[in-house]
């Protein structure tokens, strides 16, 4: 058995891979997402950009299972899913790097890559005395962390002795291992010196060029204007425009996220007509 | 990627990394220290048959504290583990008394300690209640129901198969007793288990982080209730292993083994917070608190320095703890 | 319109602030510095608490003999629990005797009532000492037993203090307050204070189960003239010989039995307790409270007529004679043997002439505490 059980799906460039349509959430009287739409397509890195409580970490955690919606639905491959708890969309290879990591910082680095989806030994070993393959684990992990080229201290250092960024590169790569369909980012880049980012960065590309569309939600403008394909630009629980860097600039960007300058996007009514 | 560059990048955290991927070095040499004290200040302490006693004396303490370990280790702790364990030997203790099938009698009263843990796992996991309230509860709650069963009495235990785990193993007067070789036994399978399965890996990764723990996909709900289900049955072996060394069923017995364990896990090292610790530091931190009585009554001392120091180590453990969790703030 | 947001002025400054990001490393390296500083300097004092342990723990015994010379006759004693001061004393007592006569005495005490691992671990533990031999009062009478049985094979003399085992000759000896007896004394007293009066009996019992307890139980309806079930006995509850037990046992009692006119209670702790509840009631004069166990507050209770007579025991004689027997034992090999009964008085300034009793200057003079 290897680690990735399906080989990646590389569907041709620019098919619909996941979709979410009219997202509602509420949360008591906060209404997080109002009839949020999202598309993610083959092969590119699509970046989230919102104000603070835009409903970016919402709409994630509803793509990852981790919330489930009030209304709406989820397609993937264009067939609808129902994901009720985080493990579904990561069987399905979807892969999430949580904005507050989700990382055991007490445990070693290969024993975090593979938490919750352990290796065991094979044969009578395995089955009936459930004993891991350890050795395989760790070989495992120091492979993949060679081919993303990201440099770290022995695979068996706890995650608390890492630096910041090491530790967003633990959660990123374990993330970079699993996904078979595509990978979402929340954040990873937060709190990180320049040096950090740009490994980090680094890792995302890598996870692009293997053929895994990134969903990135990010805060750092020279970031997403950076990496990203297109732009999705969050207000209020909606989407309010879809763009890519190309046809706007950072400042541009910032007017519509904040809404001082209105979207493009049909479906959201709540900034008035659109102005493409 | 360079090795050496690795070992480089490594070499400034080496110290307290190990302090934590090993914590049981420390109480080990705690251990060690005072045992060379006393065998140095008395002539009785390395005999054979009084290192058998430490042992002995340790048994029933560290049989409860294995489970302790491994519900403190998932964040939580376990009041009730006593209280618990005495249920079971009132309940083997008065139904063989009224004249039933001792075998059948002890596995119900370690099927009885299992079901206790069955309750306390499912309102932990299933109701979210902290497990500190729910184990005092249930502490009165055992405690009471013992003394109904018990009815103001204490049953002379005299089948040989319940007080077998006092009899010694080998040959006699070897001074190794079933009941050692049990508890010495439980603590290699819950080592295996804590270390070489997937089941313990999820052990640690919820007691150091239970959000992440969720969202990696550990199915934490049934993971706590197999945790303190698993407890409460080593609990029952724990009353099997109390009847071997007192052949008494007291429903009075072990009121303060919950402490005791507790004291014992902590001094071996585990985190009171959760996700950190070894189980073999729980044993030596039993063995801690055994040779302290023993060495102590052998050299005369006022019984109470030996609270005075187990307190004080109780105190250096959790600082110890502390000061290795501060690095990560 | 101010289309710059705080999270993008903040953006910008990750990236074109080196500066800032060199502030922040240097200050985050301090804070791990003072860390590691901090670490070091608890292990430094964890090593000095090492070294100050050994130091003690080395230069101790040489000082106490406690295992060092080999003529020395050693004596373990092993109490109920160090928190009634009874047993205090009893071990003061036994103490002070040792140290009269030359002999070292080893004392260890369950950790509550009921700690038969503590006492059979402090056994142990004194056999391995070497012990000539040990005076227990045992928590439970069966508990022991084992550990006892080794002492003896072992040729150690081990004589029970207060309360008997069970068997009685599962020791050498026992030295004890008949508390039958006792109890007795207890009992014939309450009836004859309680006049004419229908009675209406309280009993505020110890520990269920407890051998003490049930023989003062008994031994007090035997006195009073009353069986066990009988409707005189309007309430019974545990104390556990504590304060606050008895306080509160004695005020619920109350609430269901206004009509109660006279107490039995297991110690005077217990029954000043009841007396607390007693006069909250306002009913110190319709009640009658007798105790037993003879300490000195409890003598002082009868003093100031907050209980009417408590029955005395003598801890202390339990303690000498028990030392002198081992040290006895140890110089000619002589062994006591069977019940040894240190007696029992009636303790009272209300005195009946026919029920033999001593009055509280008597009691102050002998109680134990
Ligand atoms: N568990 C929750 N309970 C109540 N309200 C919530 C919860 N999670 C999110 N919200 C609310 O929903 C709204 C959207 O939150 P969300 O975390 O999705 O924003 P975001 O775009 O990720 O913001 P940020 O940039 O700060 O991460 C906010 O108003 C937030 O207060
Ligand atoms: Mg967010």
């Amino acid at each position: 058995m290897s680690v990735q059980a399906e080989s990646r799906r590389t569907p041709a460039k620019g098919t619909m891979v996941l979709e979410a349509r009219n997202i509602v959430k509420r949360y008591g009287h906060v209404t997080a997402l109002d009839g949020a739409n999202l598309e993610l397509r083959a092969g590119e890195v699509l970046a989230v950009i919102g104000d603070n409580g835009a409903g970016k970490s919402t709409m994630v955690k509803v793509l990852c299972g981790a919330v489930i919606p009030d209304q709406g639905e989820v397609l993937l491959d264009g067939v609808p899913v129902h994901f009720t708890s985080p493990l579904d969309p990561r069987k399905r290879g979807i892969e999430t790097v949580y904005q507050d990591l989700a990382v055991a910082p007490a445990l070693d680095i290969a024993t975090n890559l593979f938490l919750g989806r352990e290796v065991r030994c094979r044969g009578i070993l395995g089955s009936w005395f459930r004993l891991l393959d350890k050795r395989r684990m760790k070989s495992e992990a120091q492979k993949e962390m060679a081919e993303l080229k990201f440099r770290l201290p022995s695979i068996d250092s706890a995650v608390e002795d890492l630096s910041g960024g090491q530790r967003q590169g633990v959660a990123v790569a374990r993330a970079a291992i699993f996904a078979r369909r595509l990978v979402i980012m929340d954040e990873p880049t937060a709190a990180l010196g320049v040096r950090e980012s740009g490994e980090v960065l680094n890792l995302i590309r890598t996870i692009r060029d293997r053929g895994l569309p990134v969903l990135l939600i990010s805060h750092n403008m020279p970031h997403v204007f950076e990496l990203a394909d297109r732009i999705h630009i969050m207000r209020l629980g909606r989407r309010v425009a879809l763009t890519t860097p190309q046809k706007h600039t950072m400042g541009e960007v910032v007017a519509i996220m904040t809404g001082a300058m209105p979207g493009n996007d049909q479906a959201s009514g709540a900034d008035g007509p659109s102005a493409a | 990627m360079a090795p050496n560059a690795v070992a480089s990048i490594n070499r400034g955290t080496v110290s307290l990394g190990r302090a934590i991927a090993t914590p049981a070095v420390g109480p080990l040499v705690v251990l060690l220290v005072f045992c060379a004290i006393f065998s140095l200040s008395t002539h009785t302490f390395l005999a054979v048959g009084n290192l058998s006693l430490i042992i002995q004396q340790s048994v029933i303490v560290g049989t409860l504290a294995i489970g302790q370990s491994m519900i403190i280790l998932t964040g939580g702790i376990d009041l009730a583990n006593g209280a618990i364990a005495v249920l079971g030997t009132i309940v083997a203790g008065r139904l063989v008394n009224d004249g039933n099938n001792p075998a059948l009698c002890l596995l119900l009263a370690i099927f009885l300690c299992t079901l206790v843990g069955v309750i306390s796992g499912l309102l932990v996991s299933r109701l979210w209640l902290p497990p500190f309230i729910v184990t005092l509860g249930l502490l009165g709650i055992v405690t009471a129901a013992t003394r109904l069963i018990a009815q103001g009495g204490a049953f002379p235990v005299t089948d040989d198969l319940l007080s077998w785990t006092g009899n010694s193993a080998i040959r006699d007067g070897s001074g190794v007793t079933y009941g050692m070789l049990i508890m010495f036994g439980l603590y290699v399978l819950v080592w295996y288990l804590l270390t070489q399965t997937a089941w313990g890996r999820h052990v640690y990764a919820i007691g150091n982080n239970r959000p992440a723990a969720r969202l990696v996909g550990i199915p934490v709900q049934s993971r706590l209730l197999s945790v303190y289900v698993f407890a409460a049955f080593l609990y029952g072996v724990g009353a099997w292993l109390a009847l071997g060394r007192i052949p008494n069923a007291d429903p009075n017995a072990l009121q303060n083994a919950n402490l005791d364990s507790i004291t014992a896990v902590v001094i071996g090292g585990t985190s009171l917070f959760g996700g950190r610790g070894s189980i073999w530091g729980t044993i030596v931190g039993t063995l801690i608190v055994s040779v302290l009585r023993n060495g102590l009554t052998l050299s005369g001392f006022d019984p109470l320095w030996q609270d005075l120091v187990t307190g004080v180590l109780v105190i250096s453990a959790v600082a110890v703890d502390q000061i290795s969790r501060g690095k990560q703030r | 319109m101010n289309i710059v947001t705080p999270r993008l002025t903040h953006v910008g400054e990750n990236i074109a602030s080196v500066p800032s990001e060199r502030t922040k490393r240097t200050r985050s390296k301090n804070f791990s510095q003072f860390l590691r500083r901090a670490w070091a300097g608890l292990r430094f004092t964890f090593g000095v608490f090492v070294l100050l342990a050994l130091a003690t723990l080395a230069g101790f015994p040489t000082s106490s003999n406690a295992a060092g010379s080999k003529d020395e006759i050693l004596i373990g004693l092993v109490t109920k629990t160090e928190v009634n001061p009874y047993f205090v004393k009893l071990r003061q007592a036994a103490t002070a005797e040792a140290e009269k006569k030359g002999a070292k005495l080893l004392a260890r005490f369950g950790k509550f009532d009921g700690d038969n691992e503590g006492q059979v671990a402090a056994i142990e533990n004194f056999i391995s000492a070497g012990v000539k031999g040990i005076l227990i009062t045992p928590s439970n009478s069966t508990g022991v037993l084992g550990a006892v049985k080794k002492a003896r094979e072992k040729g150690i003399l081990v004589i029970a203090l207060d309360t008997a085992t069970d068997p009685a000759d599962a020791v050498d000896a026992t030295l004890a307050t008949d508390n039958f007896q006792a109890g007795v004394l207890q009992g014939q007293y309450a009836r004859k204070a309680l006049g004419a009066k229908a009675p209406k009996l309280a009993m505020l019992d110890g520990t269920p189960g407890g051998s003490v307890d049930n023989q003062r139980h008994d031994g007090f309806l035997k006195g009073f003239g009353i069986k066990e079930g009988d409707p005189a006995i309007v309430g019974k509850q545990n104390t556990h010989g504590a304060l606050d037990e008895g306080q509160t046992a004695m005020e619920n009692l109350l609430t269901a039995h206004p009509d109660i006119n006279v107490v039995y209670t297991i110690n005077e702790p217990a029954a000043e307790g009841a007396y607390a509840a007693i006069k909250k009631a306002g009913k110190q004069q319709d009640i009658v409270l007798t105790s037993i166990d003879g300490g000195r507050l409890g003598v002082k209770y009868v003093q100031d007529g907050k209980i009417a007579a408590t029955v005395m025991q003598f801890p202390k004689k339990m303690a000498t004679r028990g030392v002198d027997y081992v040290i006895d034992f140890a110089k000619t090999g002589k062994k006591p043997s069977g019940f040894i009964d240190t007696g029992a008085e009636l303790i009272t300034d209300k005195p009946f002439s026919d029920l033999p009793s001593k009055d509280t200057k008597f009691g102050v003079e002998n109680c134990w505490g």
